[in-house]
């Protein structure tokens, strides 16, 4: 379907709106002065990156990684650390931060891609578990508390200090990250990649050295996860186990269900929704009584039982059906 | 020498804890095909009921007792309004189920009882050391908790061996309509499985809290250790689940004992200190890694 | 006579105390029907999974087209020219049949790390697999999406994916399972056509397409191949009377 005509859609309209705000947030946010806004604007967008890499696999090819969080660490940790160490050019910082995380994706997805269903789960998450549990083993960048690093320099290009311009920055690399996954769902890779979700067996019977796929596709997903790493440690300036928590990872996998597994934009969909919900669920409980905001989980949590129960095609679905 | 003793004895019985809760877990992933995260909660939640009663009563014996029926009713509860509804759906559903109600049940502990962690003493009465060998003295509260662990692993063991529920178990059961062949009653028996595994992690809870403390989101950390043994010994074996926990209960306890003064023949002591319990952490994972890559479907896991 | 193409000997697959296959020889020559009978549980399934790859045989080899292929995963033995079709039909449910057959073709069109171009616009895969689906009678369920079509129109499919990569070779388990008998027949039409070109190992129940189509009959009992032979030697066989024929046929 063209873009033209997608927009005759309801899917396309709201989806080309979203986009349109996204892009002119910083703007928006100046003009009715609420700076606060555009920080959760701009963690949306990186999460939504994050959202959309783990969508790769676990949307489009059924794998149910529960450690996605650990690439937010192991891109922000690189930054941080060779930021700490006095190179702070973007230049050196942000390759090494994607071949880390690419490395270590390639590393734990060949280990963990030959065991299946819940064997691969928690595999997924144990690996991630060892490197927090690393983060918090290092004395020299803060252990368990974390460290304040300054933010990557790229001298005549664009201050990552400037909160607009780094809004910007990550919006651009939201974009690029959604055109490449549009391409890639819809290429040879892509099909592969789903058609083992759908039936692995025929898939190699077909003659699909399937493991081999899953590996790139799970490689590829970890590359774009440390570059939501990178921005998330640029965003806070700040780098800490935290960011890696496995509760971090249940959240991403949250806000791909909840937008819309295998869906181009559902990761962003969910993205919006989580942090909508975090911030609105909590003043709202506060009007109910005051001070009963602080508890929001207690509402957020069993909706993600009725989100797993009862709305298993995310928000996505919502716009009606799927064409192709 | 005794130190050493010491230290082993200290592996067996956080093993024996974390059997406790891994039984639960495998129980729950064998017969009813259920990846449950929200088993830690059970576990947080029987100390927090626990701590509850033995306010109450004044008694750690009684509140301890009453805690567990306690813990029964709640799995009952969470099994009848959510669990079942799960078990035959995919295992992404779950884990997004059963992580809501983490977030659920550590809120709602916060809500109940307050942000603050609470305390549980050691009753009077294990308040003091038993000489496990002659002149070698040990807390009679941790030996207590490894007699119970000890009592019910047998019990466990017996029920795998010689009782219905154990032949499914054996047999990986599960599948519905093999259950049903057998003429058991489905729904009641996947409800007493399931309020068995909460009494379990409620049990561990409880009698971990006066070694620990009782807290939100206690539950959490020890949940994923669980995970790791039921992974490494095999899904639904509870004799995996058994080894595994022994195994990762040394580990744990090896490395927070021996690391930091090995680590300190060439690390700063503060560094030591705090690289020695990431390093026994990460060496738990290594292994696990290590089994699925050897066997994976873990020690005494069935084929796939 | 011909070479055979696939030659299977001495195979032996035990499942803890049961032997499944037992010391079973078998071979195809190119442009035969070789099919392959016995009652339920007589281990054809698990022979073909030995040859397919989906199993690894405890002894025995397995050659196909002068190359061992007894350690080669699956995949590689479909790329050499050794395609299948399952007995349980396997479908991509979620696809619709031109994109089945695509992907069928794709897994022959050199590997797929291609991570941009468009598939749905690759004439490369899009022309072959129209034609395969003409080929089997399903072009004008070209757009309708797997899971919607009939029983026999699945199975169909099936042979048009095993088809794409023009293998040399086709191991159909069960190709009529299912069928009705206008449909078993047609069935029985499009793989004679077919036979010309390649060699098949055909296991069907249905003896009235065995003994239409087959060259060469092996029978399987308890894992054991118990004769072997052309039709005529076979219907003519005492033991096969006695532990197959007589049973569900007379």
């Amino acid at each position: 379907m063209s873009l033209i005509a997608s927009l005759r859609t309801p899917r396309g309209l709201i989806t080309a709106l979203l986009l349109l705000v996204l892009a002119v947030l910083p703007l928006l946010t100046q003009a009715f002065d609420q700076r606060y806004l555009l920080s959760i604007g701009t963690r949306i967008v990186i999460w939504a990156i994050a959202a959309i890499s783990l969508n790769m696999i676990l949307g489009y090819g059924g794998m149910v990684s529960f450690g996605h969080a650990v690439f937010f660490g192991i891109g922000g940790y690189a930054v941080g650390i060779l930021s700490h160490h006095g190179v702070a050019s973007g230049f050196v910082q942000w390759p090494v931060a994607i071949v880390a995380a690419t490395l270590w994706a390639a590393l734990v997805g060949a280990l963990s891609l030959r065991t299946r269903g819940l064997y691969f789960i928690m595999i997924t998450l144990a690996f991630a578990q060892l490197v927090f549990y690393v983060g918090g083993g290092l004395e020299a960048y803060g252990a368990d508390d974390g460290l304040n690093i300054s933010r990557s320099r790229f001298p005549g290009l664009i201050d990552m200090r400037d909160k607009a311009s780094f809004y910007w920055l990550c919006f651009a690399l939201l974009c690029g990250t959604l055109w490449f996954c549009s391409r890639f769902a819809n290429a040879r890779f892509g099909l592969v990649i789903r058609g083992a979700k759908s039936n692995e067996l025929r898939m190699m019977a077909l003659g699909f050295p399937v493991f081999r796929y899953r590996l790139a596709a799970f490689t590829l997903s970890g590359a774009f996860g440390g570059l939501a790493g990178i921005l998330l440690a640029n965003e806070g300036a700040y780098i800490s186990p935290a960011m890696m928590s496995w509760v971090k990872s249940g959240d991403l996998i949250v806000i791909v269900v909840l937008g819309g597994m295998g869906t181009l934009f559902g990761p962003l969909y969910g993205t919006i929704a989580f942090f909508v919900l975090e911030e609105s669920l909590k003043p709202l409980l506060d009007l109910l009584r005051k001070g009963w905001g602080e508890y929001w989980q207690i509402v957020f949590g069993p909706m993600l039982v009725l989100i797993a129960l009862y709305a298993r095609g995310g928000i996505d679905s919502l716009f009606g059906r799927r064409h192709g | 020498m005794d130190y050493l003793l010491l230290q082993v004895l200290n592996g067996v019985q956080l093993g024996l804890l974390m059997f406790l809760l891994a039984a639960g877990l495998t129980l729950t992933f064998g017969i009813m095909d259920l990846v449950n995260l929200a088993h830690g909660s059970l576990y947080m939640m029987g100390a927090y009921i626990a701590w509850m009663l033995i306010g109450w009563t004044d008694s750690f014996v009684l509140g301890a007792l009453l805690a567990l029926p306690a813990t029964f009713l709640l799995g009952v509860v969470v099994e009848a309004i959510v669990m079942r509804r799960l078990y035959v759906r995919d295992h992404l559903e779950q884990v997004l189920a059963t992580f809501g109600l983490i977030l659920f049940f550590n809120e709602l502990v916060r809500v109940i009882w307050g942000p603050a962690g609470k305390s549980i003493a050691v009753p009077a009465f294990l308040n003091r050391t038993v000489e496990i060998l002659p002149g070698v003295p040990y807390p009679a509260y941790r030996f207590a908790i490894i007699v119970v662990g000890a009592l019910v692993a047998i019990l466990l063991a017996w029920l795998v061996a010689r009782t219905r529920i154990g032949m499914l178990i054996r047999a990986g059961a599960s599948n519905r309509r093999m259950i049903g062949a057998l003429g058991v009653n489905i729904e009641l028996l996947f409800t007493l499985v399931f309020g068995l595994g909460a009494v379990f992690a409620g049990l561990a809870g409880l009698m971990a809290a006066p070694i620990t403390s009782v807290k939100i989101g206690m539950g959490d950390d020890i949940l994923i250790l669980a995970f790791v043994i039921i992974v490494i010994g095999g899904i639904g074996s509870i004799k995996g689940a058994f080894v595994a926990a022994m195994v990762v209960g040394q580990i744990d306890i090896v490395g927070r004992a021996f690391l930091p003064d090995f680590l300190k023949t060439f690390l700063s002591a503060s560094a030591a200190s705090s690289a020695a319990p990431a390093i026994s952490q990460v060496l738990i994972y290594i292994v696990m890694a290590g089994v699925l890559v050897w066997r994976p479907t873990g020690l005494f896991g069935q084929r796939t | 006579m011909a070479e055979p193409m696939l030659a299977a000997s001495g195979l032996i697959k035990r499942f803890g105390g049961l032997i499944a296959t037992d010391n079973v020889s078998i071979d195809v020559r190119p442009g035969e029907i070789h099919a392959l009978i016995g009652p339920n549980g007589a281990g054809k399934t698990t022979l073909v999974s030995q040859l397919t790859g989906n199993m690894q045989p405890d002894t025995g080899t397995i050659h196909f087209a002068g190359r061992d292929i007894t350690h080669l995963p699956m995949h590689a033995r479909v790329r050499l020219g050794l395609a299948r079709s399952f007995q349980i039909t396997s479908v991509l449910r979620e696809f619709t049949a031109l994109d089945n057959v695509a992907l069928a073709v794709q897994a022959h069109a050199g590997h797929s790390f291609r991570f941009l171009a468009d598939v749905r616009r690759d004439e490369s895969l899009r022309g072959p697999a129209r034609r395969g689906l003409e080929e089997v009678g399903l072009a004008a369920r070209a757009d309708t999406p797997a899971a919607n079509l009939s029983h026999g129109e699945q199975r169909q499919l099936e042979i048009a994916m095993a088809l794409a990569g023009d293998p040399r070779m086709l191991l159909l388990d069960e190709p009529m399972a299912g069928m009705g008998v206008e449909e078993s027949q047609r069935m029985i039409g499009f793989l004679q056509g077919l036979k010309d070109r390649r060699g098949m190992l055909l296991i069907e129940h249905d003896m009235d397409a065995v003994f239409q189509l087959a060259d060469r009959i092996t029978v399987l009992v308890y894992g054991r191949a118990i004769a072997s032979g052309t039709p005529a030697e076979i219907r003519a066989n005492a033991e096969v009377r006695q532990a197959y024929l007589g049973e569900g046929d007379a």
